[in-house]
Formats: C-alpha cells, structure tokens, sequence
C-alpha cells in the first residue's frame, strides 16, 4: 500500500502533465492533419472549432482546478494538492491559447477591434475579465513566488479563481444560441464546487465556535 | 431595340457552367457505367439542362447565379445548423439518418379557400423543377452559395387560393423525438416555427427547395421540403416543413421568442445593423480556399436590388 502510494505520488506530476497536454496535442495533430491532406475532425470552420475546442478545455480544467480540493476532502488523499497548480497553470495555458487564436486568427493581431469587442460585447468583456485576472495567478504559481509573497497573502490573491471561474462560466453562457445543455452543465458544476466550499466554511466556523465551549 | 437589364444576381448561361451542373453528369455517367453501358457518353452529355441520375431530380437550370463559387457540397451537407438533430455543426449530418421523409404531408391552414392535408407530390410540380443558385447568410457570420432545385414558393402559396385577410404566413417544422435527438432539450420551444410577411412570401425570390446540387434534399439540409430566402439570415428559411398557415397577425417565430432582442421577425441580412454579440458587417466564407476566406457582407445578402422595396420607408435598424 505504502509503495502504491509512492508510485502514484512519483507518477502524479508527469500523469497530469500529458493528461493535461493531450487535448492541445491532438488539436496540433488535426491541424496537421488538415494542412497535410490528410482525415481530420475540424469540420469545414477549422478557425471556430479551434476557438470552442480551446475554450472549453480551458473552461474545463479550470472546473477540474476547483476540484481539487473537494477531492482530497472526500478521499482524505493528500498528495493530489501537489498538481493543483500544475492543473491551474494549464487552465491558464488553454485560456492564452484560447485568447491567441480570437486575436490572431479572428482579428489579425488589431488590438484596436480587440478593445472594441470588449468594450462592446459582453460575453467578451468578462471572457476578457476572467483571462487578466488569471495572469497574476499564473505568475505567482511558482515556488519562489509563494515564499515572496508569504503563504497567506498568496492564498488570498490565488482566491480570485473563484470570481474567475464564475467570470467563465458566464462567458460560455452569453455566448451560445438557444438555452443549450452545455452552460448549464458548467454552471451546475462549478455551483456544487463552491457550494462545498461555502459549506465547508460554514462547518468549521461552527466547529471554532463549539470548540472553545467543548474544552471549558 | 430591345434592352435587356440584367439583375446583379444574374448571369447568362453562357457565362458559368455550374459546378452542379457537371457533377450531376458525373452522377449520371455513373449511373450508366454501374448499369453497364459505359459507352455512352454522348448521350450523357446530351440530356443537357434536365438531368435525372438515379436518386436526382429533373429540373431546369438556373437563371440566378450570383458572384463567387459554389460551395462544395460536403460543406453544404456536413456543416449546418439543424438543431432538432444537436447544435454542433456536424450533428445534423451524423443523426438525422432517422428522419422519416416518405411519405411526407404538409398541413395548410388558415386564410385560404383551399386547405387540408397535401401530400408533398400535390403540393411541388415535380415536373416544373428549377434550380437557383443563391448565397446564403447565416445570422452566425458564415456564408455559402448553394444550388438549390425546387419551385417558386409563391405559385406554391397561389395554388391555395389565399383570401385578402392573408397577411402573413406561417411555417412549422416537422417534430418526432425519436427521430429527432436535439429536441430531448429544450434549446429552443419545439416545434421550430418560421414566418413571412405575404409579399416577402410571394417575392420571386423565395423559393421552396426539394433539392440541393441535383439530388433530393438530404435529411440534415431540411428534407423533403425546405423555404430559402437568400435577403434574410439562414434561420428564416425553415426546414423540414410541415404545416403552413395563411395569418392576419404576424406569427410567431422561434428565434425571436427564445432572444427577441438578438432576433427579430424580418432578419433581413445588414451589414450595418449588428447582432447584440457580433458584428455583421462581414463574412467567413464556408468551404472557400483560404481558412481566413472572408467578404464584406452584402445589403439583403446582395438581393438589394429586387427586395429593398418591400421593406421601402421601414427602419430597418428597428425592424431588424
């Protein structure tokens, strides 16, 4: 059992390092794929399907971010708080990409429409919203940037990737046509991740209040 | 001296061969070969303008053309909006296999002296096909250009004799959920519905399609029976269509209820008037060479010249 736990802890990193990698991979491929003439799933939108695919993978590491801690809550497994900023940093990564693809492949590179778009459109300005926030986030994740910063001034700024993910979620949602399953599923889920947390908090504030009490 | 004046939409059959055209005679070659007679070119190339290949159509060949290529068919039958069959763009393609299209019958109802329940062979002279190829705007900024095979929708909609109280008309979408996955969610109030006002209706642009690039109308492209209105955003011409109704108030329609605010009821295409989340002053051309092939985005899909005066003294930024 001990061992067990020592191969997951030594596999860990590098499991979620290509899990995480493997979407981004086989968009590279389709790519290729298309420019080489060969079969690929891109449909006849290459650009928009890349904008989506980034997107929600973006969106959706993100939900698996906030789910880390709920997860060692559950299992009582400790050791997967060590690729919570590995899963973030990827978050991060797809969210750049994502950005990327809309300014180049979209806007050609003009910030000029860019800054119309986000001043102009809302699912824009808090897609847009949610990218900066997580740029501080990203630059502080590394180990130096913890010590730096001091431990709890780095958890009360790496706490806004609640209002990111809320600033997501809702990116997706003014964003499609119809009332499609997709924001709501997005949506529910990133609820029951908060709603954990809140519930949480309110459990051990009651518990520090009981406990002075138990012990007089 | 006769002066003949040429719509911009339109070019000589001496100036293009359309590609549908040609590839129906392939189809018919085809047909041929697999029958075992593959000498017979000539003969093939002699059916000329009506062409029939096994599961084609016969029809004449078109008048309208407008500027640009046509788009492949694979894009026109692969990348599509049909949300009764999913809201991905490939979806209708993958899972409308089921929808049942024969026999089909259409329900026409309301102001009209004749109405009832028609069969589609009653209701479109499958021996008066034509083709018309039109542009197609979609309200999501892509474009294509498509030719269709079908009839006029207005001698479709005079053949019911309509009464003067008909001011509007109404069109409803076949709707069966075991043949149709999308509609297990509401993503829009099923069934979908559709409308023009009467002299939008019997414009002679509007057009009832049964076909597409020479053959029936695949299920995901609005089998048996579709509308295509090329002045206005993709989602006005309704697919599938199963009921039409002659009305004095304006109907309802399924964009408009689910965001009256993004989707109004004429959705004629206009550049200078954009979506609430994006712009449309421009185009991505589905299909074209280039992934960046984009166009500026024509007044009423470049119809301006045979539609503008239907919407003549409205504003058109309010009546969007």
């Amino acid at each position: 059992m001990a061992d067990l736990n020592a191969f997951a802890k030594a596999a860990l990193k590098p499991a979620v390092f290509w899990l995480l990698a493997a979407p981004l991979l086989w968009l590279a491929w389709q790519w290729t794929a298309m420019f080489a003439g060969w079969p690929h799933t891109l449909g006849f939108n290459p650009i928009e399907t890349t904008h989506h695919f980034l997107g929600e993978t973006a969106l959706r590491v993100l939900l698996i971010t906030l789910a880390v801690t709920p997860f060692r809550d559950l299992t009582g497994w400790a050791p997967i708080l060590r690729v919570r900023r590995r899963i973030g940093l990827f978050a991060f990564g797809y969210a750049a990409l994502h950005v990327s693809a809309y300014l180049g492949l979209d806007l050609m590179f003009s910030l000029r429409d860019l800054w119309a778009d986000v001043v102009k459109r809302r699912y824009i300005t808090l897609g847009m919203a949610a990218f900066v926030l997580l740029v501080p986030l990203a630059i502080t994740s590394r180990n130096d940037m913890i010590k730096r910063l001091g431990a709890l001034r780095w958890r009360r700024l790496h706490m806004l990737v609640y209002p990111i993910a809320v600033l997501a979620v809702a990116h997706h949602w003014l964003m499609e046509k119809g009332n499609q399953p997709g924001p709501w599923a997005h949506a529910a889920i990133l609820a029951l991740l908060l709603g954990w947390r809140v519930q949480r908090a309110a459990r051990t504030r009651i518990a520090k209040r009981r406990a002075p009490a138990a012990r007089a | 001296m006769l002066i003949k004046r040429r719509t911009p939409w339109t070019l000589t059959e001496n100036d293009v061969t359309p590609k549908s055209m040609y590839l129906s005679r392939r189809r018919l070659m085809a047909s041929f070969g697999a029958a075992g007679i593959a000498a017979c070119g000539p003969r093939g190339e002699a059916a000329g303008a009506a062409q029939e290949a096994e599961t084609g159509l016969r029809f004449t060949k078109t008048d309208y053309f407008p500027a640009g290529d046509l788009t492949p068919v694979e894009a026109v039958t692969g990348y599509n909006n049909f949300y009764e069959f999913g809201t991905g763009k490939s979806d209708p393609a993958r899972s409308s296999g089921r929808l049942t299209t024969k026999p089909w019958t259409v329900a026409v109802e309301g102001h009209a002296e004749r109405t009832g329940t028609f069969a589609l062979e009653d209701l479109v002279d499958f021996n008066r096909l034509e083709e018309r190829i039109y542009r197609l705007r979609c309200v999501e900024a892509w474009s294509m250009v498509i030719p269709w095979v079908g009839v006029p929708l207005a001698d479709v909609l005079a053949s019911f004799n309509p009464t003067s109280d008909a001011k509007y008309v109404a069109f409803e979408t076949y709707l069966n959920r075991d043949e149709m996955p999308g509609v297990r969610w509401p993503v829009l109030d099923w069934p979908y519905v559709e409308g023009l006002r009467m002299d939008e209706a019997t414009h002679p642009l509007a057009f009832l399609a049964v076909g597409l690039y020479g053959d029936v109308l695949p299920n995901q492209n609005g089998a048996p029976l579709r509308l295509v209105v090329p002045w206005k955003y993709g989602f006005k011409s309704i697919k599938s269509i199963v009921r039409i109704r002659f009305e004095s108030e304006q109907p309802p329609t399924s964009w408009n209820k689910s965001a009256a605010r993004e989707y109004g009821f004429y959705s004629n295409v206009n550049p200078n008037v954009d979506h609430p989340r994006w712009s449309q002053a421009s185009e991505r051309v589905i299909g074209g060479g280039s992934l960046f092939a984009r166009r500026d985005t024509d007044m009423f899909n470049g119809y301006a010249d045979a539609v503008a005066g239907l919407y003549a003294g409205m504003d058109l930024a309010k009546n969007y």
